[in-house]
């Protein structure tokens, strides 16, 4: 059995190496605000309210080329509604815990930090306080992000464009999803979601990002149909 | 008038995170779902990989001979035989500055 304090430290170590894709992101994601004319402390307040990447972009892009707050306000919702589906898998590892508990450790949960740690758990089961594996791996998250995003308010447009950092995102993600291209039914999930993003990117309020998915959970569960 | 908005944002993506958590209890969910969500990480992650690869800053599709292919194809293959992630990120980024600044300039 772990200590709980080993399990965090477990959680910082496997979220790390992320840390080289979401650093430049984050700074990036500063950058453009202050470029866009907000308020360095509405940028800011973003990275602390709303803490979510993508979406922090999004919302500043459309307020800034004449989106109405409504429109705005529901694509971060849309684009962030894929949580939706990690809380569904994280809920089985986390019903043990008081309700309390259940809401704070929820504002922590993100992208690589549910991919991390959902490999954690599948591995062990049986420890007593996987939680704090997700704590680890969602603050480790959250301190870096508060550090890069705040770094690229200052750094504003000393941020050099031509390197193109922000494809350090889907290279984080390749590296969260390559091991399971040894299993066909994963590569052909992947590849209906991979290509439905593309086919519905111009769908309203971002909405492929949840459409895609959706999708090809369908395909998935039609997938363990034809394998029994 | 923006911070309110950002406010509002903000508790929409609280109650992303935290509706599945705290409101759904493991009963609710059968044995049909729980194998179906086992596919979650592949069948979400493809949609912020291919549209960051395949789709430029203006939401119209890259060229086939974009350098953004390439550099994913190595992240890939980096990967797969490297388990590595810091490997996988660093190999996609150089090959792709390699490309944008050394052949391509």
């Amino acid at each position: 059995m772990l200590t709980k304090k080993q399990l965090f430290s477990r959680g910082m170590l496997d979220i790390s190496p992320h840390m080289l894709s979401v650093i430049p992101f984050g700074i990036i994601c500063g950058a453009i605000g202050v470029e866009l004319g907000f308020d360095p402390y509405l940028v800011y307040a973003m990275s602390f309210i709303i803490f979510g990447g993508a979406s922090q972009i999004v919302f500043l892009q459309l307020l800034s080329g004449g989106a109405s707050s409504l429109v705005a306000v529901a694509s971060v919702g849309i684009i962030n509604s894929r949580h939706l589906l990690y809380g569904a898998v994280l809920s089985e590892y986390l019903e043990k815990l008081s309700f309390i508990k259940k809401l704070l450790i929820s504002y922590v949960v993100v992208d690589q930090g549910f991919a991390e740690s959902n490999k954690f758990f599948k591995k062990n089961r049986n420890e007593e306080f996987l939680h704090y594996h997700l704590i680890g791996t969602g603050c480790t998250m959250w301190i870096c992000w508060q550090i890069a995003t705040l770094s690229g308010i200052v750094l504003g447009s000393f941020v050099p464009e031509e390197l193109g950092l922000k494809f350090a995102i889907p290279l984080t993600f390749i590296a969260i999803v390559v091991q399971d291209l040894k299993k066909l039914d994963h590569v052909i999930v992947m590849i209906t979601c991979g290509l439905s993003s593309l086919l519905f990117f111009d769908a309203p309020f971002k909405s492929y990002i949840i459409i895609s998915p959706i999708i090809a959970l369908f395909v998935a569960a039609l997938l363990l149909r034809l394998k029994k | 008038m923006t911070l309110t908005a950002i406010i509002f944002a903000g508790i929409l993506t609280y109650f992303t995170r935290m509706t599945m958590i705290a409101l759904i209890s493991r009963d609710m969910l059968g044995d049909k779902i729980k194998a179906v969500l086992e596919y979650v990480p592949s069948a979400v992650f493809p949609a912020i990989i291919f549209p960051g690869i395949f789709i430029n800053d203006f939401g119209t599709f890259i060229e086939m001979n974009d350098p953004k292919i390439f550099g994913a194809l190595v992240a890939v293959i980096v990967g797969y035989f490297s388990k590595n992630i810091i490997a996988t990120i660093s190999a996609g980024l150089v090959s792709y500055w390699f490309l944008i600044f050394v052949v391509f300039s």
